[in-house]
């Protein structure tokens, strides 16, 4: 940390206090704090990814993993999250630029695409529910479900915090606020990508097996 | 999807009925009657002197870190006397009803409490102790020094702080509100599975005890983010890593172990609350469920959760024990790897609560090892004590008084612990009252030090001293209370007594228990001399008044600010040359705290935002609570909706010009430190 002279007392003496120093730079202290939340939101997900190694073998008589999971349909799913991150990247990267339009417009598709992966797996549990295969039936249908649909959950919100953002960035500009939200928001999407590669590693590969 | 329900629901109503209300318990009635008039008093007494303006504008909307810490210290308070009135009652029955002959009263059939009453009695005090008392109390200690050790102006997110309070006040009233309306739960603080599940207790109890920990843990998370967040980037130009006072190294890794432990909690209770609103199967005996899983994740929270209140009492010592031996502090760099040791071990020994799950030899020996680790960087903490004492000109000030009390239950505390770290030693003790006897043993050092830090802080914070007379009263008749407690309930654990009797066997016993009530008196006694001590305080507070360095050797920034603290903290940002910044000034002659000139302040703006966030939470607790999903799901929108709307203030902060800031110092007097001394370090 630079010790800059205030100017203070006659040269050579001590310098006591530091009149220049007005503390950190916002954006940083703000998406280091969204850094430790998303520390302890890998938490959750490593709970429930636990709960389901120890409880997906308990079906009691009901339906397997093998009996549910579509790794091809999920592959779907892959794609169209992947392609929404994608989306996210370009634009930040209108961001950099400070292009209204182009921030706008990219995470337009960005939510497009999340909502797409959103509708797949809403379709993918509604058609489970109707062939009877509900979390009550067995503890492997339950943590299978919390665990897939707490991942949904975070889509979802990540989805209305974009909705959010575009009016933000249309109202406010490139606001401090904004732009700490935005990188944030960008932390966050990232990450629920990387949690769906391991829902998609765990539960939909593993379970075709 | 929902369960079926034993017993009525109705759309509007959920679950409530006039039925829920116990009126027929006398003594609920009776604690109800106490609650009400006390109640009325302070509102009646805020409304007469017509204060709710101020009340409104400088407390219940404010962001400044160290009055937030304060309502943390003062709810910790009142809800430690609550958990100490079920200690009491719960004293007071084994006392009653030891052997087959015991009186009943009440319609008990020995003592004066049924064993539905005595287990929800047991399970409140356990988590109201824990979890809203001894957290809030540290939070709140927390709250108010890291930001003034570091030489921040406040928190790194001074709004989301708010937030924590409001959120932890609002599981307090919940946990008070199921007094009154329906019953709490009977499955122990940790809540034994499967007896938490719907079919075994069909009542709101379970659920009243599920959320309010869940929403309080939503606050401990988020008042963990902003300590680390204080921590890391809000340092004071200078304060490198090597000199953050200890009780921040502590704050630190005691957060760390929060924001990575409370997460776990969540999922838990989550999980739990799937098995009795939709009928899922996580912790259920039937269709899969294993109820191991619930005791392990409740646990890989819950030991670190132990060490997440241990650390900042460590770190409350570790301040006291240099200021009142004139001295550095032995040992910063070891002091430092012991803290983060602490918090990395505190995740690889949870079974250690459960050895007798049957979980092999080979298990047992990895956590049995695991858990003698500990010792080892908690020793190496207690030498840094004794050396920093050793040969030292000790004062026996009342923080002081606290910090030794402390240290002495530590060593008890832990050497109990070192015992029950041996599975063989575990397996005869399990479940008995000798456990007990160890945690309380644990916790009580946690409130000594506790107690020694609001002795210590409370003039930086209010500007005059806790009266020295009656805060000596209050430590011996603690102390006395602790012996007669505890040292007969180690021996009832030794003879074979077991946790939550409500109905003690053996007639036998019936003297130690009596001893026990005893220390019950003089706890009893302390309370009194407590009321006292705070009513002496405040009165006498002209003659108490201090100057910045309150106790005239205290070595860190804090004590380089006004007592009571500005609200911006420091006019101008320190410039730290040392590991003890204040220390080093004292001894080189620099005591004069007015900067050179003063520059304009940034501040955020108070704002009741949080407080409707608090306001939602309890509706949406509530509903969850009594299955009234309309009440639940307009809270949760509100929650969001409220969130939505304060992103887009983006009013919320204002600058004070330089001249004010000027004249403000001024009025805050010449601030020659009272007392100062000339010390060696």
């Amino acid at each position: 940390m630079a010790m800059k002279n205030s100017g203070a007392g006659s040269p050579g003496s001590v310098v006591l206090w530091d009149e220049g120093y007005h503390g950190h730079d916002v954006i940083s202290t703000r998406t280091f704090g969204f850094w430790l939340y998303m520390l302890s939101d890998a938490m959750i997900f490593a709970t429930l990814f636990a709960a389901y190694a120890v409880l997906a073998s308990h079906t009691a008589g009901g339906p397997t993993a093998q009996n549910i999971v579509h790794p091809w349909y999920a592959f779907g799913e892959t794609v169209l999250v992947f392609s929404s991150v994608l989306a996210f990247g370009f634009s930040m990267t209108a961001l950099k630029a400070a292009s209204r339009p182009g921030v706008i417009g990219w995470m337009l598709l960005a939510l497009v695409l999340g909502a797409g992966f959103l509708g797949l797996e809403i379709h993918e549990f509604v058609g489970l529910a109707m062939r009877g295969i509900v979390p009550a039936r067995s503890a492997f249908l339950s943590s299978y479900w919390a665990l897939v649909l707490t991942h949904g959950l975070h889509m979802a919100l990540g989805l209305i915090w974009m909705l959010v953002m575009m009016y933000q960035v249309m109202r406010y500009g490139f606001s401090t606020d904004v732009v700490a939200r935005l990188l944030s928001l960008k932390y966050f999407w990232l990450f629920q990508a990387v949690m769906w590669v391991c829902v998609f590693t765990v539960i939909y590969l593993h379970g075709a097996i | 999807m929902l369960v079926d329900l034993q017993g009525s629901w109705s759309p509007l109503w959920g679950r409530l009925s006039l039925s829920e209300v116990p009126y027929h318990n006398i003594i609920v009635v009776g604690a109800f009657l106490f609650a009400a008039v006390l109640g009325a008093a302070i509102l009646g007494g805020i409304t007469y002197a017509g204060k709710w303006g101020y009340l409104w504008r400088e407390w219940l909307t404010t962001v400044d870190h160290k009055k937030i810490g304060v309502m943390y210290i003062l709810f910790g308070l009142v809800m430690l006397f609550r958990g100490f009135v079920d200690a009491l009652m719960m004293r007071t029955q084994q006392m009653m009803a030891a052997g087959p002959h015991a009186a009943g009263f009440l319609g008990a059939l020995h003592g004066y409490l049924p064993p539905s009453h005595f287990d929800q009695i047991y399970s409140a005090h356990g988590t109201i102790m824990i979890i809203l008392a001894v957290t809030p109390i540290l939070v709140g200690l927390m709250n108010i020094v890291v930001p003034l050790q570091v030489g921040a102006r406040d928190m790194a997110y001074p709004y989301l702080n708010a937030v924590g309070l409001w959120l932890t006040v609002v599981a307090g009233a919940l946990v008070m509100l199921s007094l009154f309306l329906g019953d709490f739960s009977h499955a122990g603080w940790v809540g034994l599975a499967p007896l938490t599940e719907l079919p075994y207790s069909p009542n709101v109890g379970v659920d009243y005890w599920m959320w309010a920990i869940q929403i309080s843990s939503v606050g401990t998370t988020l008042g963990a983010i902003n300590l680390i967040a204080t921590i890391v980037k809000m340092r004071a130009p200078g304060m490198s890593w090597g000199r953050l006072p200890i009780f921040t190294w502590t704050s630190l890794s005691t957060n760390i172990i929060a924001l990575s432990s409370f997460p776990v909690l969540a999922v838990a209770l989550f999980l739990l609350s799937f098995d009795r609103y939709l009928g899922t199967h996580f912790f259920t005996p039937g269709l899969g469920g294993d109820l191991m899983l619930y005791t392990n994740l409740f646990w890989i929270w819950g030991h670190p959760e132990v060490y997440f209140v241990v650390l900042p009492a460590f770190g409350i010592i570790s301040e006291i024990v240099p200021t009142f031996s004139e001295k550095p502090l032995f040992g910063y760099i070891t002091m430092v790897i012991a803290s983060m040791a602490i918090a990395g071990v505190s995740w690889s020994v949870w079974l250690h609560h459960f050895f007798t799950m049957g979980e092999g030899p080979a298990v047992s020996l990895y956590f049995s090892v695991a858990t003698m680790l500990v010792g080892i960087p908690t020793g190496v903490k207690v030498f840094n004590w004794a050396f920093t004492m050793y040969r030292a000109r000790i004062r026996y000030d009342v923080p002081m008084l606290w910090a030794i009390g402390a240290l002495i239950l530590l060593l008890t505390g832990g050497l109990t612990g070192m015992m029950l770290a041996i599975p063989a030693i575990n397996y005869t003790v399990h479940n008995s009252v000798f456990v007990v006897a160890h945690f309380h043993n644990m916790f009580l050092l946690i409130a000594f030090a506790a107690m020694g830090g609001v002795n210590y802080w409370w003039p930086k914070v209010f500007g005059y001293k806790l009266d020295e007379k009656t805060g000596r009263l209050v430590f011996w008749y603690w102390v006395a209370g602790t012996v007669a407690v505890f040292v007969p309930m180690y021996t009832l654990g030794f003879m074979g007594m077991t946790r939550r009797l409500d109905y003690v066997a053996h007639a036998s016993w019936l003297p130690l228990l009596q001893l026990e009530e005893g220390g019950i008196a003089l706890y009893c006694l302390a309370l009194y001399y407590q009321l006292k001590q705070i009513y002496v305080s405040i009165r006498d507070r002209a003659v108490n008044r201090v100057g910045a360095d309150a106790w005239g050797t205290s070595r860190s920034l804090e004590w380089m600010t006004p007592s009571p603290v500005p609200f911006y903290n420091f006019a101008v940002a320190p410039l730290v040359h040392a590991r003890d910044e204040w220390a080093w000034r004292r001894e080189h002659g620099y005591t004069n705290l007015r900067p050179p000139r003063y520059v304009d302040i940034h501040m955020p703006r108070n704002t009741a935002v949080p407080l409707v966030i608090g306001a939602f939470a309890f509706a949406l607790g509530f509903g969850l609570i009594w299955r009234i999903w309309w009440l639940g799901a307009l809270a949760l929108i509100g929650i969001v909706a409220t969130m939505i709307i304060r992103a887009a203030d983006t009013d919320t902060g204002y600058v004070i010009p330089a001249a004010d800031v000027a004249r403000m110092e001024e009025q805050a007097g010449g601030q020659a430190p009272s007392g100062a001394r000339k010390v060696l370090s």
